[in-house]
């Protein structure tokens, strides 16, 4: 208990929890098939405590996790039993923003929300907006280089990041990128290495993004199917005209059926195959242009019915059931499997038409919410995770679907990340070669391998002696279903 | 409380309808406060759940962010998988509760003013008739000052009216006056703390039934709503005050209360209870807003020319789903300048004893409230539930910024 001690006297008693019942709530993240108790959480507020920390646990070898709001859906901040959790929640301030060069600079626990509402009365906002954005950080974003709808039009969060402070694992300073911009001439790209890295490079502590002028006019359209085809060939008819809306979703019976009977009910049509939620912004006439030629493919495509919201209570109705989508899943099982692969935009259809396939061969329970412009497909399997064998099928399906868009040209993921989740996918992708190289860059911001152990890279690529997740795993599940399942 | 072989109860199975999504915690006062995982709705549903599991091995480990909570439902309102916070959270207090009562002097006190005091109205009285010959005498502020009483609760113990307005209504059946048509028939639920506390907000509301042409029935054989002590784990107790309260009310078509949190209890008896009766009780209650809004009201308030802020009371937001009822009231004032306070639906921090339990959170959650609604620079401010007013008007008074703090009821009374 000597590291708890030190840590203890380094944040005091009330920002660190080593009670190991306390530290049941920190057992997972939105990926709740991985379950494991950390060793101890640690809240610190700045980047000279997580410094201190991060020395500390450097001296004592021990490993640890970083974590924002624990939103991640592939068991990314899940720690393993000897390792800590370094929370970043409670680094909130948003340390200065500057409306002339329209950047801002902030702690890397500032939730992704709050920082537009910072921002709004100057008319400017943080563009990559997950679904999670009311509650999701800024650093987790950046670590799972997140995307959201309206990344179709706006880029991923990459693209928005301009540059990072971070404590490496050794307790070390590096400043990443440079806040004027990609363009100011700055050696190799490090930002970007790692921008997308899962928390396993070190702790971003302060974080400068770029903020976007807000569009003069928005319009939000909603139109609704008789069958998913028809709701995929008007994506495709939209982007083939050279379209690019600010965002492009879909999301089908299940999901608008749940999304229907909760309290983000937005008025879908609950007897629609699918509904397509298109958003268009930009200056006035463009934008009435733009509404008019979409109307005409939804109509060409034989949409049910179709509406157009204007004012920003109306488009908040219709974004309403959309951001609230995977929680509205609750209703239908216990646990869900948020998946997340990615297939090229042309064989969106063939792609949904073999996943419930997939689906029925498995006997589980499939929906599916996605952006559709990205050919970024969330299917979702509800679950009972108590069930072994339930667990079993879901985790198969989930396997299965992934390969699919493997073999569609696609890829894994598409913003939720590899995390503990999808190891034994990786390989699909890459080779030994591929992985290797993964696995040296990993090694020159981590040589010990003790940030974020045994996530990302396949075991054999990982530092042989931290890499036991997948045995975890199975430990982890065996003792909860013994529990639960009495 | 392992699964049993009947099967688990049913507030572990609720448990099972969160699917970690997250979207709660925004809306959690404490987590926004604290930042601590285990001190948002998400994990406190996960503690729960393992405990109900049996994953955990000490349940004092856990108490603490259980007992953080406020209850006050928001969480609720923001999750899209329907989770019944409110549910789990009481059961679970009484498991806790019954396996090991909370030891130590604040939780015998608790124990006892609850069920010795304030669920035995005479009692209750008698107690307010010594407070305030104790604040009249000074007492407070030498025994204060002397430290035989924590600060927090000299500071926000509100001061006891005197007599007159102490004195509770009159029971059995009031009319309405001479030519004023009658509408309706109704039965008063008149509350514990609101009796002694806020007698004049109970006349208002009486003066209000009547000049709306309603019958207002004073029901004699009334108890305390018993929501303090599910509150506090205790829903036994709870139950025999509300099979009274069942029994009472038993001719009435409807129960009008004036405050939230008991209007909240009040409508769950058929959950506390479990019974067709209880549940047949629970449909017949209504918030006093909640029925204005919908009769109608017939008689012209006396104008307000002023700001006028209106704070949710969690346990009507969120426990009772009742929202926009108040505002349309009370945007019929003659003279009113309704504002919005950022955050109107967030708890203040009062949360029914949370604030002599768990003094530093609720001030902390109470000061960001006063600063919101300072924002507005309202002339006054309206709320309905006895503890937000006395907390709100607190935090205003503390930061300087003194309001009149005033249930909507008083602001929709037509003149004299
Ligand atoms: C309802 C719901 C909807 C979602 N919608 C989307 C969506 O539309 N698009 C999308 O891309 N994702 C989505 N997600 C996934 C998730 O919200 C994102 O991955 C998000 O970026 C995670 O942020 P977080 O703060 O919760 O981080 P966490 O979950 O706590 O951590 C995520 C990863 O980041 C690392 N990390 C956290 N903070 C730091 C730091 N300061 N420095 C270094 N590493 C760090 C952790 O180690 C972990 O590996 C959704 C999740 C939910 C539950
Ligand atoms: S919003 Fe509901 S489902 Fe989501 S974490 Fe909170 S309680 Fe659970
Ligand atoms: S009841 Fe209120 S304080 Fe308790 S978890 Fe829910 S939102 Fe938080």
């Amino acid at each position: 208990m000597a590291i708890e001690r030190d840590l203890t006297r380094a944040l005091g008693p009330e920002r660190v929890l080593h009670t190991r019942d306390a530290l049941l709530a920190w057992e997972c993240d939105g990926f709740t098939v991985l379950k494991s108790r950390p060793r101890a959480v640690v809240l610190p507020e700045s980047t000279t405590e997580v410094q201190a920390v991060l020395r500390l646990l450097h001296a004592a070898a021990v490993p640890f996790v970083p974590r924002g709001a624990g939103t991640c859906l592939s068991g990314g901040p899940t720690a393993g039993a000897d390792a800590v959790v370094v929370d970043c929640s409670r680094m909130r301030r948003v340390l200065h923003v500057s409306t002339v060069d329209r950047i801002a600079t902030v702690q890397p626990g500032v939730v992704n929300l709050d920082l537009t509402a910072a921002v709004s009365d100057h008319d400017l906002h943080y563009a990559p907006d997950p679904s999670s954005q009311s509650v999701c950080t800024i650093g987790g974003n950046l670590a799972e280089n997140s995307g959201g709808p309206h990344c179709f039009k706006y880029g991923m969060t990459t693209d928005h990041v301009l540059a990072a402070t971070v404590v490496c694992p050794d307790g070390s300073l590096a400043h990443l990128g440079d806040p004027a911009g990609p363009r100011s001439p700055h050696g190799l790209d490090v930002l970007g290495v790692f921008c997308g890295s899962e928390g396993t490079f070190g702790i971003a502590t302060e974080i400068t993004v770029r903020l976007c002028r807000n569009p003069p006019e928005v319009r939000t359209l909603l139109a609704s199917f008789a069958s998913m085809s028809s709701a995929c060939r008007a994506v495709g008819d939209i982007v083939a005209a050279g379209l690019v809306p600010a965002a492009l979703e879909i999301l089908d019976q299940a999901t608008i059926r749940a999304v229907e009977a909760s309290v983000y009910r937005a008025g879908y049509p609950e007897n629609a195959a699918a509904v397509l939620l298109v958003e268009l912004d930009g200056p006035h006439e463009v934008v009435g242009e733009e509404a008019a030629e979409i109307t005409a493919f939804f109509r060409k495509n034989g949409a049910l019915q179709s509406e157009e919201a204007t004012t920003p209570d109306e488009r908040k109705r219709l974004w309403k059931g959309r951001k609230g989508a995977f929680g509205a899943m609750g209703r239908i099982d216990t646990d869900l499997y948020v998946l997340d692969g990615v297939v090229p935009r042309t064989r969106l259809e063939e792609a949904l038409t073999k996943i419930t396939e997939i689906g029925r061969r498995h006997g589980v329970t499939l929906s599916n919410v996605f952006h559709a412009g990205d050919g970024n497909l969330h299917p979702n399997i509800s679950f009972d995770g108590r069930d072994p064998d339930a667990t079993a099928r879901t985790i198969a399906a989930g396997h299965e679907i992934l390969q699919l868009c493997v073999e569609l040209g696609g890829s894994i993921t598409g913003e939720h990340g590899v995390g503990g989740e999808k190891l034994d996918h990786v390989p699909l992708m890459f080779d030994d070669d591929d992985l290797e190289v993964m696995a040296r860059v990993r090694r020159a911001f981590d040589p010990d391998g003790r940030c974020n152990p045994g996530k990302v890279l396949p075991q054999r690529h990982a530092c042989a002696e931290v890499a036991k997740w997948p045995q975890m795993t199975a430990e982890v599940l065996g003792e909860g279903a013994a529990e639960g399942g009495q | 409380m392992a699964p049993s072989s009947d099967g688990p109860p049913a507030s572990y199975l609720r448990t099972l309808d969160c699917v970690h999504c997250g979207l709660c915690l925004p809306h959690c006062p404490t987590h926004q406060v604290l930042r601590i995982e285990a001190d948002s709705p998400r994990g406190r549903i996960y503690l729960m759940r393992a405990l109900a599991e049996g994953r955990v091995d000490d349940a004092e480990a856990i108490r603490p962010f259980l007992d953080r909570c406020l209850d006050c439902r928001a969480c609720e309102t923001a999750c899209p998988s329907g989770v019944r916070y409110g549910e789990i959270l009481e059961d679970t207090r009484a498991t806790l509760e019954r396996a090991r009562p909370k030891r130590g002097v604040a939780a015998w006190l608790t124990r006892t003013l609850l069920w010795h005091v304030v669920a035995r109205q005479r009692r209750l009285r008698f107690l307010f008739w010594w407070l305030r010959v104790f604040e009249v005498l000074g007492l407070q502020r030498l025994a204060t000052a002397l430290r035989l009483l924590p600060a927090h609760v000299a500071t926000l113990a509100p001061p006891v009216p005197p007599a007159r307005e102490r004195r509770p209504l009159r029971t059995g059946l009031h009319r309405p006056a001479e030519g004023t048509e009658v509408r309706g028939r109704v039965a008063l639920f008149t509350g514990c703390v609101m009796e002694p506390l806020f007698g004049r907000v109970n006349r208002a509301t009486l003066d209000l039934l009547l000049a709306n042409g309603f019958e207002v029935d004073v029901v004699a054989a009334q108890r305390c709503c018993g929501a303090l002590l599910v509150h506090a784990g205790q829903p036994d107790r709870a139950r025999q005050l509300a099979a009274a309260n069942v029994r009472a009310f038993r001719d009435a078509d409807v129960v009008i209360n004036n405050a939230a949190g008991c209007g909240c209890a009040l409508k769950e008896y058929g959950h506390l209870l479990g019974t067709d009766e209880g549940r047949r009780f629970a449909a017949k209650c209504r918030d006093i807003c909640e029925f204005l809004a919908h009769e109608g009201l017939t008689a012209t308030p006396r104008p307000f020319h002023g700001r006028l802020v209106y704070d949710d009371p969690c346990h009507l937001c969120h426990g009772q789903g009742v929202r926009s009822a108040p505002r349309e009231l009370l945007r019929q004032v003659p003279g009113v300048e309704l504002v919005e306070a950022e955050h109107s639906a967030d708890c203040c921090g009062s949360a029914g004893i949370y604030n002599l339990l768990q003094p530093e959170l609720a001030a902390a959650i109470g000061e960001r409230k006063a600063a919101e609604i300072r924002a507005c620079a309202p002339a006054a401010i309206a709320t309905g539930n006895p503890g937000c007013m006395m907390q709100i008007d607190s935090h205003m008074h503390r930061s300087g910024h003194s309001v009149p703090v005033r249930h909507p009821v008083e602001f929709l009374l037509p003149p004299p």
